[in-house]
């Protein structure tokens, strides 16, 4: 538990500056991020499930499932929005499916996406049945956050678990054709 | 030595496939409906060591792995109260257990823990994993996550895992109240209909 926690300590210190300079903007404007020139886009799982199913053969998804409340969600969101823009060329889109309470959207959820100016598309997922919806994002998940589901029209993988930048390139690379 | 190759052969073909096992297969370690639950000798709130052997009259429990820092674990504090009142005296009490590592979650220490007890008057015991070594057993993997045991010959038998209800957001809103059927259930010897459920929650801190 003690190198755990040193490992930690340690992974902090190494990628955390990466972490500060992809989330220090300050003075950023609701203009300046795409999905949010018109309103926050707020779906049921119903809603979502366009999400989960291949719009386009070409491409790779990575779907993550976060909240501004949840550290180690907050902790790897830049990490996605790396892999967004490293891979944008490449085919893959990232969509960041947030869990935060409706009451909280305006008041935490909005402020939070102009100040750090994610990049990555950002929809709400406001279903209260999650013992329906859960089992049919991955039927191993048992709904702890973060959550990841990375898929194109080949296959797919769900990850219950947090990543780090070099883990989640690899994961993404095995989706990708030579 | 040939027996020795073939010991440490076996060795890491079994470290190999444990590796393997619990990368991909997270949500399936841990105690399935109809195991018998470990009993644990864990600190509660007031100083004192909790078990489940010190219930002597209980007919079972109903075990929250919860904490104070989860916005869910919180929305949840007013029903789990509920819970407890509700079951106490019927023979199911509800014992809280909080899994965090609170190096990562210093919100969710001792301390802070009694304070948060005391505001909302909690009445069950709040229990700490302090050596994170129960919940893995279980197999709570977030918070709130919800076990209810049976007392039966063979030990305390796990008859429900899951959800409390079916709407986190809303208590008057709720359609499906999965913990109240299942101990319901139990008090008129029927079976648990609804014995799993999903839901959202926050991972347990390591």
């Amino acid at each position: 538990m003690k190198h755990l926690f040193l490992i930690l300590t340690f992974s902090f210190f190494a990628f955390g500056n990466q972490y500060i300079s992809i989330f220090n903007s300050n003075q950023n404007k609701i203009t300046d991020i795409p999905y949010l020139k018109q309103d926050l886009k707020i779906v049921d799982f119903d809603g979502l499930e366009q999400y989960l199913a291949t719009k386009d053969k070409s491409k790779t998804y990575v779907i993550n499932f976060w909240a501004t409340w949840c550290a180690p969600c907050v902790k790897e969101l830049p990490y996605f929005e790396q892999l967004n823009t490293m891979y944008a060329d490449k085919k893959v889109e990232v969509i960041l499916v947030s869990l935060d309470f409706p009451k909280q959207i305006e008041t935490r959820l909005k402020p939070f996406l102009i100040k750090n100016k994610l990049q990555s598309e950002v929809i709400v997922l406001n279903d209260v049945d999650a013992n329906t919806w859960i089992p049919k994002v991955d039927k191993n998940w048992s709904g702890a956050i973060p959550a990841t589901l990375i898929y194109n029209s080949d296959k797919s993988a769900f990850f219950e678990k947090s990543f780090d930048y070099k883990t989640l390139e690899t994961e993404l690379k095995q989706f990708l054709k030579q | 030595m040939r027996k020795v190759f073939k010991a440490t052969l076996a060795l890491v073909v079994l470290i190999t496939v444990s590796a393997f096992t619990t990368k991909s297969n997270i949500t399936d370690s841990g105690y399935k409906i109809g195991d018998v639950a470990t009993d644990f000798e864990l600190e509660n709130i007031d100083g004192k060591m909790v078990s489940l052997s010190d219930y002597d009259d209980a007919k079972g429990f109903i075990v929250v792995f919860t904490c104070n820092t989860c916005p869910y674990a919180v929305a949840y504090e007013d029903r789990v109260q509920g819970l407890n009142k509700k079951y106490a005296d019927k023979g199911y009490p509800v014992i809280a257990i909080m899994p965090n590592n609170i190096n990562v979650k210093p919100g969710d220490n001792m301390e802070a823990m009694k304070t948060r007890a005391k505001e909302k008057g909690f009445t069950f015991p709040y229990l700490m994993d302090a050596g994170q070594d129960i919940y893995p057993q279980y197999g709570a993997t977030k918070t709130p996550h919800v076990y209810i045991l049976q007392k039966e010959q063979k030990g305390n038998v796990v008859k429900y895992i899951g959800a409390i209800d079916d709407n986190y957001q809303d208590a008057d809103a709720v359609k499906t109240k999965y913990v109240e059927d299942a101990v319901d259930a139990l008090l008129n010897n029927k079976e648990v209909k609804i014995k799993e459920t999903k839901a959202i929650g926050c991972s347990i801190k390591v």
